[in-house]
């Protein structure tokens, strides 16, 4: 990404007289790049290709390397009854799958909504000036800090609805009249998934945030305050155009680590339909059941959708990933 | 010169390591609930002092989805760290290819276990895995409870019903908001497929698939039994059952805040120990049965093994840890200090095992009236057909469609998984 915006506007004003020594840099940082190149293609690139290439045939875990390429017949294939009726089956049409789709898509649009929301709202509070400021950074990381199946396991203990803290406090404070089985019940399952989800990536979204805010210069607030704009008009004219390239590119990376949200709700709920996201299908596909190529196949197609959801936000959004904005 | 030093040691290790065989490293996992664990370990110690191997006990999670996933996994990429593995009683059809044949090492001591059980180890006249314990459920009952109110442990699931919500309510009004009438395994894993199977074995509704293979779920009496469980779901049963597991179903029994739970044999000795509010107070009877034609009392068969692992290094030495686990002292003990049914005839007359847990003696009744689940006849599509099952029920459990509706589903559904033959 450096390369190009150092070398790009360079490269374009003079297209002939391109320097000997630009060459040579932009030469070097390949050459720089090369290591890390070569890692993504063995532990990012290889699995992706195999993956594809296993949803393409009929693999079974107990027999990996002795199946037969059947082209998109994981995806989608159709068989002509006698009567003359054409029935489909595959991936693209089973209700299964797409309950999981929409499972994760709502996840993944409701947390990473209201947290960017409270992250925001964090980062406002932790870029004013007040005493113990460092500690209160570094104690807001902690939630962030704890490992996913730590901290869903500790929640799941917690919202139990016979032992559970939470439902004790809640009858204390006459909040509720009786115990509620917050991740059993099938209304109030994904809730209980998303606040647990939110109580931990906020402090990621509010650091991401906080980094952005840090970058605005002091000056522009000063004569703001100087000209008596009200401090609502600051947030919206000034803080937020300013902060956000920083807030597109943490609002990223959260909408990709939600689309394949796994570990909450495999702890957290029990394994129904109202819960179960693409990758926790894919996964029992792959492992549980004698379905390794049509858990390949929805491992893929979780691959395209989330790289066409990324590209589409890229392009709406004109995110810039160099800190500058479009 | 460092690296060089590095790799002679390693080969060296390595030529030591085949000279040695005789005292190997070994590793087995398990899953174990409760005190599983610490048993496990004591008698591996005895096993290490006896042979002069090493064995490290790697723990899994208690569901046994959990672990077949984990399994299936290490097996398929021939993985040699695990040597012996602690089998469910349904994989052995689905995991036969990956665990060596015990038929000559065990021919001295299969005739003592139960043929019934070895046979269910056997997949195409290969013996996949020795019995370490069976398992088949039955209905723990408050007997102070019962008492109090004048009642006997119930015969059906009706009378089961009406005891339950009758103390739940009474107790309730008395000053304990927490008392359930009834606890058992509702989360949606293959728990609630063995729950399920009794309630609809004993309403006469079949078992699933039929030892032949015909799909049968789909009748009146099925969608019956279910439909009855689903009147328990937050009338004498709390709603959080839906996401209870074994463990989970005995924390609520064990505070004593249950009339009734259905709980696997080894909740017995945990329930008497000391830490336990309802010591002494309890005791155990078969399981209620169904209304109708075919009603009877059904218990699942369930039941731990021990397999060898083919990947395993130390074969052998392996195959020795598991008749060791399967022995009739190690069963005895385990009989004794953890409440396991024994798999061995024989043990079922002990005195000892009669003195330290008299039930035992008393469950060879349930034990004759086990049903397997459907394993045999779905082959290595049967974790996709329990997962249909647990998945129906569960639906109907949750309020997401009548039994009816559901059972429908569930039969096109495994219909199709079925093909043209399981």
């Amino acid at each position: 990404m450096t390369v190009e915006a150092t070398a790009g506007p360079a490269v374009r004003t003079q297209p002939k007289i391109e320097s000997e020594l630009l060459r040579s840099r932009v030469g070097a940082a390949m050459w720089f790049l090369l290591p890390m190149l070569a890692a993504l293609a063995v532990v990012a690139g290889w699995p992706l290709l195999r993956t594809i290439y296993f949803s393409l045939t009929n693999a079974s875990l107990t027999d990996l390397y002795g199946a037969d390429f059947i082209g998109f017949k994981n995806y989608l294939s159709w068989t002509t009854l006698k009567s003359g009726r054409t029935v489909f089956s595959g991936l693209l049409v089973d209700p299964t799958w797409w309950n999981a789709v929409w499972n994760t898509l709502r996840f993944a649009v409701l947390s990473v909504t209201l947290e960017t929301i409270l992250g925001m709202i964090v980062a406002l509070v932790l870029n004013a000036e007040f005493k113990g400021r460092g500690i209160v950074r570094a104690a807001i990381l902690i939630p962030w800090a704890i490992p996913t199946i730590v901290s869903a396991k500790m929640w799941s203990w917690m919202l139990n609805d016979q032992f559970g803290i939470i439902n004790d406090l809640f009858l204390k404070l006459g909040l509720i009249s009786q115990k509620i089985a917050w991740t059993a019940q099938a209304d109030t399952a994904m809730t209980a998934v998303l606040v647990v989800d939110i109580w931990k990536t906020t402090p990621f979204m509010a650091l991401l945030i906080l980094a952005g805010l840090q970058m605005i210069p002091k000056d522009i607030y000063e004569a703001a305050e100087i000209d008596g704009v009200h401090p609502v008009k600051v947030f919206f004219r000034v803080t937020l155009p300013l902060v956000r390239p920083a807030l597109m590119v943490a609002v990223i990376f959260r909408l990709l680590d939600a689309m394949r949200i796994f570990d909450l709700i495999y702890v957290l709920t029990p394994n129904s339909s109202a819960t179960k996201t693409m990758s926790v299908v894919s996964r029992e596909n792959l492992f549980d059941f004698d379905k390794f190529a049509y858990g390949s196949a929805q491992s893929t197609l979780l691959f395209l959708l989330i790289a066409v959801m990324t590209a589409l936000y890229i392009w709406l959004g004109k995110v810039r990933f160099d800190g500058g904005d479009r | 010169m460092r690296m060089k030093s590095l790799i002679a040691a390693l080969l060296a290790s390595a030529t030591l390591g085949v000279v040695a065989a005789q005292a190997a490293d070994l590793a087995i996992v398990s899953g174990d609930t409760g005190n599983g664990l610490e048993f496990l370990r004591s008698q591996l110690d005895r096993f290490e002092a006896e042979t002069g191997n090493k064995v490290t006990v790697v723990p899994m999670p208690s569901s046994t989805t959990d672990q077949f996933g984990q399994y299936k996994l290490w097996l398929a990429a021939g993985n040699s760290d695990i040597d012996v593995y602690q089998t469910d009683v349904i994989w052995a059809p689905q995991l036969a290819d990956q665990f060596l044949d015990l038929t000559d090492a065990a021919k001295d001591v299969v005739a003592n276990h139960f043929p019934s059980i070895i046979e269910s180890q056997t997949v195409n006249g290969k013996l996949v895995a020795l019995p370490a314990f069976t398992d088949a459920p039955a209905l723990y009952y408050r007997k102070d409870l019962l008492e109090k109110y004048g009642k006997t442990p119930p015969k059906t699931w009706a009378e089961l019903t009406a005891t339950a919500k009758e103390i739940q309510d009474a107790e309730r009004a008395a000053g304990n908001p927490d008392m359930q009438g009834f606890v058992f395994q509702g989360n949606a894993y293959e728990g609630l497929t063995c729950d399920a199977l009794e309630w609809v074995v004993s309403n006469g509704g079949g078992q699933i698939v039929e030892p032949d293979g015909t799909i049968s779920i789909n009748n009146e009496k099925a969608a019956a039994a279910i439909e009855m469980a689903k009147g328990w779901v937050g009338n004498i049963s709390p709603e959080g059952v839906l996401a209870y597991q074994e463990e989970e179903s005995r924390g609520v029994w064990q505070l004593g805040n249950a009339v009734f739970m259905r709980n696997w044999p080894y909740a017995y000795q945990l329930g008497n120990g000391d830490d336990s509010a309802v010591k002494g107070k309890f005791d155990v009877v078969p399981l209620p049965i169904g209304e109708g034609e075919g009603a009877r009392s059904a218990a699942t068969l369930g039941g731990w093994n021990v397999a060898v692992s083919k990947y395993s290094k130390a074969p052998e030495e392996a195959i020795k840890l598991a008749l060791f686990l399967s022995s009739t002292e190690v069963q005895k003990e385990r009989a004794i200090k953890q409440s396991n049914l024994p798999t061995i005839v024989s043990l079922y007359d002990d005195a000892d095992v009669a003195a330290a847990q008299p039930i035992i003696p008393n469950w060879k009744e349930v034990f004759v009236n086990a049903v397997p689940r459907p394993s045999a006849p779905t082959k290595v599509k049967y974790n996709e057909v329990s997962s249909l099952f647990w998945s129906a029920v569960h639906d109907t459990l949750s309020g997401n469609g009548t039994a009816a509706e559901n059972l429908e589903l569930l039969e096109a559904k495994l219909t199709e998984l079925k093909g043209d033959a399981w």
